[in-house]
This record gives C-alpha cells, sequence and structure tokens, in this order.
C-alpha cells in the first residue's frame, strides 16, 4: 500500500474503465456483426416480415420455421441485395447473422433461442450511413413445465381453443356455441387467476358459472399437468401476463 | 552482486540482530502464514459469488427470509447410488427461491419448474459438467481427461433420459431422436444395448435386393445409388457418395446376382378403366387410402401423404410393369414381412393402379445414364464395394452375408472420452458438437469414414444427438430399480385362419392389438368388448363411415364373405376386455330413461361440444360422430366408457367425467337409442 498517490488513482481508473466497458459488453444486447464480406448493393427503405414470427420454442433449441423478412423501396417494391442484420438478446443465435436480400428481397435465417424462457425481442437491421431501418420481432421460449403444458394443450385444448385450422386438423372453435378463449387472448386470461384457471380447467365450465361446453379435466389431468397447462397459457399470452407481485424493491 | 550481498547482510543485521526484534518478525511471519488459509478461501469465486447473492438480496422485500435460507460456505448435495456430489448449489444459490424469478443473471438464476427437486438429483445428472468443482471454469468448461464439459441446453433432454427408458410426454426431442434411431436404420450398422441390457431394433424396413431385378431396371438402381433423395426426397436411404463406375459395378452385381422369383412378375392382361375414365385411377388410389401410408409430391413441392410405405411421386420411374402388378395383386409374393396390406384387387382395378401409377414419373429423371453390359471384372468390384460400404447390414444380397458389428458400438457414447475423439481442426472440443458434425456430415471425419451422409433437417440432427448423448455410462452403472423401463413390442400373434388374415391385412400396420402393432388407428385389443357384430361385419365390408373428418382412414380391402364372418367371429370372440361385464349392462330403454339421459347429453354435460349426435343441430366433430352409435357400440362398453374413458384407453383425449351410476345408465339409455337411418351410412 506504499504506491504513489498518483499512481494509485491511475490503477483505479483504469480498473473502472476496464469494468466500464465489460459492464457495456455484458449489457449490450447487440452482438458483433458478423457481415465479413458481405457488400450491400442496394438499399431500402422499410423492412417487413414475412414469416417466422410470433413463434414458440423450447429455450436452447432451434426454432422450427426459418426466420424471413423482406426488405422493400418506397413504392413497395422488394429490393435485392441488401444487406440484412439480425440482433437479438444475449444467447440468441442465427445462423447466418447478416444476410444479403434475395431476388424477391426477402432474407432468411435460422434463429436459435437462449437458455432462459420468456420473450425474445430480436432486431432485424438494415445498416447504412443514410437512413438505417429495422424492425422488431417477438420469438418465445418456453422452458420444460411451460411446453409440457403446450403439448398437453395440443392434445386436450387446441382442438377447441385455436380457431386456426391445418391441413392436418380441422378446428372445432366455429362449431360451438360460445366461443373459447384462445390461449393467447391476454386481455381475458391474464384478468384470471391461477386459482380460476385451475378451478375451471378441473371442474369445467359450470365451476364459474360458465358454459358446461367446457369439459372438467381434473379426473384426467394430474395436478402437475393443470399447472403446466397454466404456465403455458401465461407464456403465450399476449399482452404478456404479469404474474401477481411478490417482487418488490424497498426504495 | 556485490551490493545485493550487502544488501541482505544488512537487512538481516536490521531484523535479527537484537532477539527481541527476531522473535517479533518471525510471529508477524508465523501470523501472515495461518493468515494464508482463510485469505484463500475469502478470496475464491464461490465466495465472491456468494456475497454478490447477499447484495442482489439484500434491497429486496423479502430479504429477510430470503437471507435466513441463504447458508453460507460450501454446499453439497451427495448421493451415492448416483455417483452425485454436486457443489453447484455453493454458488447457484437462489435455484428454489421462487420470488426471484425476475432475476435473469447467472448464477442466480431460478431454476425452472421440472418434476424433480435438485436436492432429490443435483444438477451434473442432467446437465453435466464437474459436480466437486469450485471453480467456474472448471466446473463448467473442463476438457481434462476424465472431465466434460457442461452440457448445451438444446440437448438437455438427453438427461431425462438416462433414467427414462420410456417415452416422455415433455420430452418430445428425445423421443423424436430413439424413433429415429430405429427408423433411419442406425441400429442396422450400430448395434445399441439398453442399460438394461435389452437390444434396441430396426423398426424400417429395408427392401431384401435377392430379386431386385424382377422389380426395377439396372439403370434406376444407378440413379438411385448416385443420389437417393432425387429419386424420393423422404427417403430414409442415406448417399453414399459414389462414383459413377463404382455406382456402375454395384448396379451390375445387384442385377446379376437377382434371382427370378415365381410369382414376382404378372403379364397385365386386363385393360386399364383409366382409358374410359380418366377419374378411376385418382379415384381408386383415393378409396384405397393409399395415401395413409405413402407420400407425393404435389404440385408446389410438399410432400402429401404418410411415411409409411415408400414414397411414389416417380415410382414410374422405378417399378416394372409387371412387377408393380403381381405387387398390387399381392404384396406378400415378393416381400413376406412387408408392412403393405393384401388389398385383394380385382384384376381390373389392379389394371387401373398400374396404369395411374405407372403415369407417376419424371421424365428428365435418369434420362442421361446409358449403361454398357457389366463385365465380370466389373460385376467381382461391385461385390467388394458392396463388402466394403456394408450395404447387406442393411439388405439381403445374394451371396453376401450381413456382415456383424459393422460399424462402432454405440451404447455408451454419451460418455465417450474427449481424449479419444479426433476433431477436425476450427471444431469445438465437446462430445455433442462431435456427434452433431458426425451426424451432419460423417466424410467430413476423412476419406476412410464409410458412414454415409444422411439428409436430416437441423432439428432431426439435434433430435438424434440428444439421443446418442442420453447413451452414458452413468445409466448403465445405476441401480436397475432407478430406471424407468421402456415399454418393449410384445410378439403377440393371433392364431388360425383369422391371424393369417390379420397378418395379411396388415392391420398390425397401424393398429395395435395385445401390445404389438402400429399408432396410426385405435388400439382393438377390446374392439370384441366394444362393437356389434352387424355393424363390424358392415364395417368390414365398407369402412367408411367412422369418423369421417380424418385423412388417414381404414381402406376398404375387399374381402369374401367367408373371410369377413371368419374376422368378425375372432375379434368378438378373442378381443374382450375382462373389465366388461355385458351382463352388468344397463338394459333400461323407456322412454323416460332416453330423455333424461338426452337432457343429460345436451345441457348437464354438454357433450355436443365434440359429438354429433343429430346432424341438423350438432357440430363438434373432435369425437366421433354418434348418429348410429346405438347400432355399433354395445351397451356395456358404452357404460363402462363413460365411467372412465382413460380405463379402456389409456390416454384418450374424453376427460373422465367421474358419472354417476344414475347418469351413466341414462346417457347409455339414450345412446343406444340412436340407431340411425336403417339402410344406409350416417354421414
Amino acid at each position: 500500500m506504499m504506491m504513489r498517490p498518483t499512481a494509485n488513482l491511475k490503477i483505479w481508473a483504469s480498473a473502472a474503465m476496464a469494468l466500464l466497458s465489460l459492464a457495456t459488453l455484458a449489457g449490450c444486447r447487440h452482438q458483433a456483426p458478423a457481415n465479413a464480406g458481405l457488400k450491400a448493393t442496394a438499399q431500402g427503405t422499410a423492412l417487413v416480415e414475412s414469416s417466422g414470427g410470433h413463434q414458440v420454442g423450447a429455450t436452447g433449441t432451434a426454432l422450427k420455421d426459418p426466420l424471413v423478412v423482406q426488405v422493400n423501396d418506397d413504392q413497395g417494391n422488394a429490393v435485392t441485395g441488401t444487406l440484412v442484420e439480425f440482433h437479438g438478446p444475449a444467447g440468441v443465435s442465427f445462423d447466418p447473422s447478416a444476410v444479403l436480400t434475395d431476388s424477391s428481397g426477402q432474407a432468411t435465417t435460422a434463429v436459435t433461442l437462449g437458455d432462459t424462457s420468456g420473450r425474445y425481442h430480436i432486431d432485424a437491421v438494415t445498416p447504412g450511413k443514410t437512413k438505417p431501418v429495422s424492425l422488431d420481432i417477438v420469438e418465445t421460449a418456453l422452458d420444460y413445465q411451460e411446453r409440457l403444458g403446450a403439448i398437453l394443450a395440443d392434445k386436450y385444448c387446441s382442438r377447441c381453443h385455436d380457431p386456426e385450422s391445418s391441413p392436418v386438423r380441422v378446428s372445432n372453435y366455429d362449431n360451438l356455441e360460445v366461443k373459447p378463449h384462445p390461449f393467447t387472448e391476454g386481455n381475458t386470461l391474464n384478468k384470471m387467476s391461477d386459482a380460476d384457471l385451475t378451478s375451471i380447467i378441473q371442474h369445467g365450465g359450470p365451476a364459474l358459472n360458465r358454459t358446461a361446453l367446457m369439459p372438467p379435466y381434473g379426473n384426467t389431468l394430474s395436478g402437475s399437468e393443470v399447472k403446466a397447462l397454466i404456465a403455458y397459457t401465461r407464456a403465450v399470452s399476449d399482452p404478456p401476463y404479469q404474474p401477481p407481485g411478490t417482487v418488490y424493491e424497498r426504495k | 552482486m556485490r551490493s545485493i550481498g550487502k544488501f541482505l547482510s544488512s537487512a538481516w543485521r536490521a531484523l535479527f540482530d537484537d532477539p527481541v526484534r527476531a522473535f517479533g518478525v518471525v510471529s508477524l511471519i508465523l501470523l501472515l502464514t495461518l493468515a494464508i488459509a482463510p485469505a484463500k478461501d475469502h478470496f475464491s469465486q464461490w465466495h465472491s459469488y456468494q456475497r454478490k447473492y447477499l447484495a442482489l438480496i439484500r434491497d429486496r422485500g423479502d430479504a429477510v427470509s430470503l437471507r435466513r435460507r441463504m447458508e453460507p460456505g460450501i454446499h453439497q448435495i451427495w448421493l451415492p447410488e448416483l455417483g452425485v456430489v454436486d457443489r453447484c448449489t455453493t454458488c447457484h444459490l437462489s435455484l428454489k427461491e421462487a420470488s426471484l424469478s425476475d432475476v435473469t443473471q447467472q448464477p442466480f438464476r431460478r431454476h425452472p419448474a421440472i418434476p424433480h427437486t435438485v436436492d432429490g438429483f443435483g444438477c451434473v445428472i442432467c446437465h453435466g459438467g464437474q459436480g466437486p468443482a469450485t471453480t467456474v471454469a472448471e466446473a463448467h468448461h473442463s476438457e481434462r481427461a476424465g472431465e466434460e464439459p457442461i452440457l448445451p441446453m438444446r440437448y438437455i433432454e438427453s438427461g431425462c433420459g438416462q433414467c427414462h427408458q420410456n417415452a416422455l410426454a415433455g420430452t418430445p426431442q428425445l423421443n423424436l431422436g430413439r424413433t429415429m434411431l430405429t427408423r433411419y436404420g442406425c441400429v442396422h450398422c450400430h448395434a445399441i444395448t439398453r442399460p438394461d441390457g435389452s437390444k434396441i431394433d430396426a423398426t424400417d424396413h429395408p427392401p431384401s435386393l435377392a430379386h431386385i431385378a424382377d422389380k426395377t431396371t439396372r439403370e434406376w438402381i444407378f440413379s438411385w445409388l448416385k443420389d437417393p433423395q432425387a429419386y424420393a426426397a423422404s427417403t430414409t436411404m442415406p448417399n453414399f457418395k459414389l462414383s459413377d463406375p463404382d455406382a456402375g459395378d454395384i448396379s451390375a452385381y445387384l442385377v446379376s446376382s437377382s434371382t427370378p422369383h415365381a410369382g414376382d412378375t404378372v403379364a397385365s392382361g386386363t385393360k386399364p378403366a383409366g382409358a374410359a375414365d380418366p377419374a378411376a385411377g385418382p379415384t381408386l388410389y383415393g378409396e384405397s387410402f393409399c395415401a395413409s401410408c405413402h407420400a407425393v409430391q404435389n404440385a408446389a413441392g410438399n410432400l402429401v401423404g404418410g411415411d409409411l410405405g415408400p414414397e411414389l411421386t416417380r415410382i414410374g420411374n422405378k417399378a416394372k410393369l409387371e412387377w408393380l402388378a403381381a405387387w398390387l395383386q399381392n404384396p406378400r409374393v415378393y416381400d413376406a414381412t412387408t408392412p403393405m396390406p393384401h388389398y385383394r384387387f380385382t384384376s381390373q382395378q389392379i389394371a387401373t393402379l398400374v396404369d395411374f401409377l405407372q403415369a407417376k414419373s419424371d421424365s428428365d429423371y435418369g434420362s442421361g445414364v446409358h449403361l454398357d453390359a457389366a463385365t465380370p471384372q466389373q460385376i467381382a468390384h461391385g461385390r467388394k464395394l458392396i463388402v466394403e460400404m456394408g450395404c447387406a447390414a442393411c439388405h439381403e444380397i445374394n451371396g453376401v452375408q450381413k456382415p456383424e458389428n459393422f460399424a462402432p458400438e454405440l451404447s455408451s457414447i454419451g460418455s465417450k472420452p474427449l481424449a479419444q475423439i479426433v476433431f477436425l481442426p476450427d471444431m469445438e472440443h465437446s462430445l455433442p458438437g462431435y456427434i452433431a458434425a458426425k451426424i451432419r456430415q460423417p466424410r467430413a471425419f476423412g476419406p476412410s469414414v464409410k458412414m454415409p451422409q444422411f439428409t436430416f433437417t437441423a432439428s432431426q440432427t439435434d433430435a438424434l444427438t440428444t439421443a446418442l448423448l442420453a447413451l452414458t455410462a452413468r445409466s448403465r452403472s445405476m441401480p436397475d430399480s432407478l430406471r424407468v423401463a421402456a415399454i418393449p413390442e410384445t410378439n403377440y400373434q393371433p392364431a388360425g385362419h383369422a391371424g393369417k388374415l390379420i397378418t395379411e391385412l396388415a392391420c398390425f400396420s397401424c393398429h395395435r392389438f395385445n401390445g404389438r402393432g402400429g399408432d396410426m388407428a385405435p388400439d382393438l385389443s377390446w374392439e370384441g368388448s366394444s362393437v356389434q357384430r352387424p355393424w363390424l361385419t358392415a364395417f368390414l365390408h365398407n369402412p367408411n363411415t367412422l369418423r369421417p373428418s380424418l385423412i388417414r382412414r381404414m381402406p376398404r380391402f375387399n374381402l369374401s364373405d367367408s373371410d369377413n364372418t371368419e374376422l368378425t367371429n375372432y375379434i368378438l370372440s378373442v378381443y374382450q376386455s375382462p373389465a366388461i361385464d355385458a351382463d352388468l349392462a344397463p338394459t333400461t330403454t323407456t322412454p323416460d330413461a332416453v330423455e333424461h339421459g338426452r337432457q343429460l347429453f345436451y345441457s348437464k354435460y354438454a357433450c355436443q361440444a365434440c359429438h354429433i349426435v343429430d346432424t341438423k343441430t350438432d357440430k363438434g366433430y373432435i369425437g366421433p360422430t354418434l348418429t348410429q352409435v346405438g347400432s355399433r357400440l354395445t351397451p356395456a362398453w358404452i357404460y363402462a366408457w363413460l365411467k372412465n374413458p382413460q380405463a379402456l384407453r389409456p390416454g384418450v383425449a374424453e376427460p373422465n367425467q367421474k358419472l354417476s351410476d344414475e347418469d351413466a345408465r341414462a346417457l347409455t339409455a339414450f345412446l343406444m337409442s340412436l340407431k340411425g337411418p336403417s339402410g344406409r351410412g350416417a354421414k
């Protein structure tokens, strides 16, 4: 501790700088762009999502469908040869993370989600000095319990609660006199407590004075399976579900 | 030199000349030495994480209870049976703290909800890494001998697979990977024994090549060998990356060694109906529900249809006319174990289908292939290649023996030491990375690697890697009582003439009986308790009445009356559930009981949400249509089903409503009154 005060100060200052830069690095949600060798030959003025947004996958795994965005110009025509970079929060990876738009103006990448469950905001950006445009895309990662809920929902619930039909499965939504709530319908489901949801799943609609078209699953699904279903509906709800607060900071 | 000596001697004199001062100096040195251990502890990594945790919880509302639950010092989970000594919870302090669910920064993230507790199973069982380590680097990233880096999250389900040999609902990736091991025939070459000693058997059906020349031409074999996916995008046959001469020589050997087989080919004498009615072919193909098993590429390039049988997009390029006719007449003549049913088509129908399938061809496919007649040297070289490549591990080939242990055994691949792996340059040194790279591009690991190139999507590669990573040494060494065994397929075989019919119609390809068979169609183990005789007879004659919304349906087999009766008798007498006693069946069918049942059906239980009873008012079509259920099911079955559907068919989606006996009787009476319009099948 017998250092000269100036040296001491210098060391502290450099340590603080290092810490600061580390913190900015860690806190920065943008990855280093890997656009080496890619040269944009054109610029667009608008980015639109073509497909691959709003997907639901498991934590740490690749999303099922690729993310496709399209670059358009002022007239709404597709622009070929624009550089599009994809950025995401820590843990999200893209293959590739920078790509030139193809002849139909589209840029495609495969997205692998991070290890934490929740919503991931992904940015697609066309870098450029003149007018950089960016687009925010949301993907959702499910943890074990939420994904188990997704699997159970697919088997027991989606035939009625999901209004969308697929080629292999026709939705029963339109056939019901009282329409079920899709699990993404946060405006309704977020207002229901876990206890209410448990009760309507286990004892059917009449438990909450609702329709008997919703049958009771309490003898078919175990308690942990019902919990998993609720966790899943919370994870996909739009607008996002805010759990009742046990988390509060002392000011 | 001199000055250093001078300095040392003056320092010595300054410190030790005076005995009292010398004593003081020695005491100070001793004290400092004693302080090394606690200081090391204080500056250790885990200690700083515990301090950071305390700082993290200090300002939270539940700080007091959080701090009370936090024990300072090194934590250890010791589970001798599993060989677990885990100190991970020393730094990962809040795995169980529900109130910290908003914390995303490691090591303080809360563990997501799983069916197991951290105290009961530890961490490394699922996550890998070094449990006893107390530094971040050694616990997570060590590559030293006998140590392993932590498992990336994308393969985490492999952890479940070490104990759970059965298919779990929550591990779709692991389940897919395990199915792929058998479906893509990995186990033909790589032997894999499960920890309980049972062997994993392949479920694919590589065709025998003993009579290949009856079926197709040498030119087609050549094109196929060069690029199987160019013929059928969905085929499980991998690409061996053969050169033109090699593919030519192998095709030469296969054709020359093929022996003709009686009945493999028939001359097509009948004129197809296609000439008169162009829709006859597609109609018959649709009515026979060929698409339940066979896929065809549509105009948009998407595969439409099942994957139980081979893709038929370009079947016209492959199959010889006479062979196709013989195959449609009775596939079991060419291949006694084929999953394809013997349809009992008329010769007119066969001609129509042959005509229809022959038209499914691509004039560009194989158009550039011209093979000269093979020399004996070429044929011998072809045989040599077949032996080297291990073709006979999957296919039966005349004159080549099936090789034993052709490729390395993979029973403990999940614990392969990193030191035994030759990594490629620029490759991540980890076992998952190696396995995934090997599956993705086997030949990248050197020209001598024989493993062929498979066509897998990224998620398929991940799934297969997950299934392989689950095959660990720990899973073999743990006590049997800790493992959940896989449910093995039984070798149930029905007896007598009916048994022969069931085999011929390949019922097992789609239906399950007594623990054997497919899962495309309902389990029929208790069908005899379930249905009424007249309905079953009529259904076997024309199975188009049940579940119209299903795309994959039961085909029509053109059974003779006597065969139909034989099969009906067998099903009704043999496939009986011991849980159902027909004598206890409710027999009340008074109008009052029926009306009470109707009320219950529509209001209390709202069954119309999923079932249709009256086609005019009801719309639900999740469950089967019930318009004529009274003519189809037995009252005993309906009653037992209403009381507990899962007891009769485990996993069925209809919820168990715990009906009272009274309600179940009334509903049974109502359902039994639904006889349907007489004379025709309901919609």
